[in-house]
């Protein structure tokens, strides 16, 4: 399949998935919080995930790349199954080293930037690739400082990350995970923890990636920047798939009432 | 006009007001009981006979205190070495996911902390009661437990072992005083678990680690006077050997202690600047320096503006 028959419809991308959550549960004790969650995401696909606090959204995310591991379900990334070796009909759990060379492939931004606060903002771009990918520092500090020019934080290199400002810091974490060449890039809540003027350097940032083809999955409460940029919106309310749908009929003619109650909520 | 708008005014007309600073007696009365009570102290010390400050010059600087000074410094620094690197290993089994890894980790830390120091110092010195001939289980391994274990050896593995328990938990609570989001960003990164540790969490958890580190070190070399008792030849030791030939018992306890506050002294102000140097990136401004503190002091208790006069 060509890429630009691929990219040329939605349907054409929801035929080659790039993640696929099979009946996801997850349980936290006795409190059930994903209540078996079915989700594709296609090749090349924008889907934001949105819904009020609680309801599973960044469970569901970090379920993904196994940073939650799971309590039922089957969690496919790019044709094999998170966090298992499939033998037959088994499924073999896997080492946390295979784990860590599967996450290479899932690029992760969080809320709270998570950057490595003893190392600048060059260390911070190339240390997984060093140690992971085992890429020579000369490579690695090129490919950084090309993707921090990327995010508009070319000038930085030299910063700790407690000098720059949350929407700085926001933008190196990007540059950080793309750093290691991922298919995928998970973004949980990434302008949540940003005063509102830090906001919109962040999303452009993200518009930007989304723009290059990136697959990537939001968790998010900008409801413009679901409406405007998200291929598919996703709206999960108490560990179920409520409503999914393209953005502008999700959020601009909910079908359900808690969908309808949600979004009045925000806006 | 009200009668704040009358005093607004006055204030802004005599602008130049001077400035009457606030009296404190009760910080006067203190310092006065205190100064007399150090001149009493003072007073004692040197009227006292008994303190033979004479015989403490003369062996203030003997030759066997100061090897006991070497003696002291190097056990130590071994000591605290072994504590630390022991301390870490330990620290890691202890967050370990394996139970059993966990439980060892436990039971070392419950039996070094549970048992007294001294305890365990004789217990080293004589092992060779218990085990006459060591061979670690290994085939043609036969050596000599009374050849090993001298004074120094128990020594330094009664204090080191003891040492790695508390360092455990020191490391243990840097670790986990970083924050879990810095794992968490590095195994989503693909990072494994013992590069995240050496290279994200362990330099993070250092701030935690190092101020406790330096008051352990201190305690060290107060706590290797313990091993006088196993008869190692260290400043102690030294001062008794002295003392029981010549029952000068005061004057030479007097010189094992001005060397103890001597050596001290030192490293409490070498942990004052390191402390100093891992607070960099944790804290806006760092904490000042003795000396800048005296500057400081100077410069705000300087005879003008004392009098409230404008500079």
């Amino acid at each position: 399949m060509s890429a630009t028959i691929m990219e040329a419809t939605t349907t054409a991308k929801a035929l080659e998935p790039m993640i696929m959550a099979n009946a996801i549960r997850k349980n936290y004790g006795r409190l059930e919080v994903l209540k078996g969650i079915d989700l594709q995401v296609g090749r090349g696909e924008v889907v934001c995930l949105i819904g009020p606090s609680g309801s599973g959204k960044s469970t569901l995310l970090r379920c993904i790349n196994h940073l939650e591991t799971i309590d039922g379900g089957r969690m496919w990334v790019d044709g094999s199954v998170m966090g298992y070796d499939l033998k037959g009909t088994k499924l073999h759990e896997q080492s946390h080293a295979r784990i860590c060379r599967s996450r290479v492939e899932i690029g992760m931004v969080f809320q709270h930037f998570n950057l490595f606060p003893h190392m600048n903002v060059l260390e911070n771009l190339i240390e997984a690739p060093r140690l992971v990918l085992k890429e020579k520092r000369s490579t690695a500090t090129a490919r950084a400082l090309q993707l921090l020019d990327s995010v508009g934080l070319a000038d930085k290199a030299k910063s700790f990350p407690r000098q720059l400002s949350g929407g700085q810091q926001q933008r190196v974490a990007i540059a950080r995970a793309l750093c290691m060449r991922p298919k995928v890039m998970l973004f949980d809540e990434p302008t949540s923890a940003l005063d509102p003027e830090l906001v919109g350097e962040v999303l452009k940032v993200m518009k930007d990636l989304a723009a290059t083809g990136m697959t990537m999955v939001v968790v998010t409460h900008e409801m413009n920047f679901a409406r405007d940029v998200a291929d598919r919106v996703v709206f999960m309310a108490d560990g179920h798939v409520v409503e999914q749908g393209p953005a502008k009929e999700v959020i601009g003619n909910p079908q359900h009432e808690r969908t309808r109650a949600f979004l009045a909520s925000v806006r | 006009m009200s009668i704040a708008t009358e005093r607004y005014k006055t204030a802004a007309a005599a602008d130049d007001f001077s400035i009457v600073k606030a009296r404190h007696p009760g910080r006067w009365i203190s310092a006065a009981v205190i100064v007399f009570i150090g001149l009493l102290l003072l007073r004692s010390v040197v009227s006292n006979p008994n303190f033979g400050w004479a015989t403490v010059g003369m062996y203030i600087r003997d030759v066997s205190i100061v090897r006991g000074i070497a003696i002291t410094l190097e056990l130590t620094a071994i000591c605290m070495v072994i504590g630390i690197v022991l301390g870490v290993v330990l620290a890691v089994m202890r967050i370990s996911a394996n139970p059993v890894v966990r439980t060892a980790s436990f039971a070392y830390i419950s039996f070094f902390r549970g048992t007294p120091v001294l305890v365990q110092l004789l217990f080293w010195y004589n092992l060779a009661a218990l085990y006459p001939s060591i061979t670690l289980g290994i085939p043609g391994v036969d050596l000599d437990a009374n050849a090993i274990i001298t004074p120094l050896t128990a020594a330094i593995l009664g204090l080191g072992l003891n040492q790695a328990a508390y360092m455990s938990e020191i490391v243990r609570a840097g670790i986990l005083s970083v924050e879990h989001g810095q794992s968490e960003a590095a195994g989503a990164l693909g990072i494994n678990r013992l590069q995240t540790m050496r290279r994200v969490i362990l330099p993070q958890a250092m701030r935690v680690i190092i101020p406790p580190t330096g008051n352990e070190t201190i305690g060290m070399l107060k706590t290797t006077a313990l091993v006088s008792v196993i008869s190692v030849p260290e400043l102690l030791y030294s001062a008794q050997i002295i003392y029981a030939r010549n029952f000068e018992t005061i004057p030479l306890l007097m010189v094992a202690s001005i060397w103890y506050i001597v050596v001290t002294s030192i490293l409490g102000v070498g942990q004052f600047y390191l402390e100093r140097h891992y607070a960099k990136g944790g804290q806006r401004s760092l904490p000042p320096t003795p000396w800048q503190q005296l500057k400081r002091f100077v410069r705000v208790h300087d005879p003008l503006s004392a009098k409230g006069a404008k500079k």
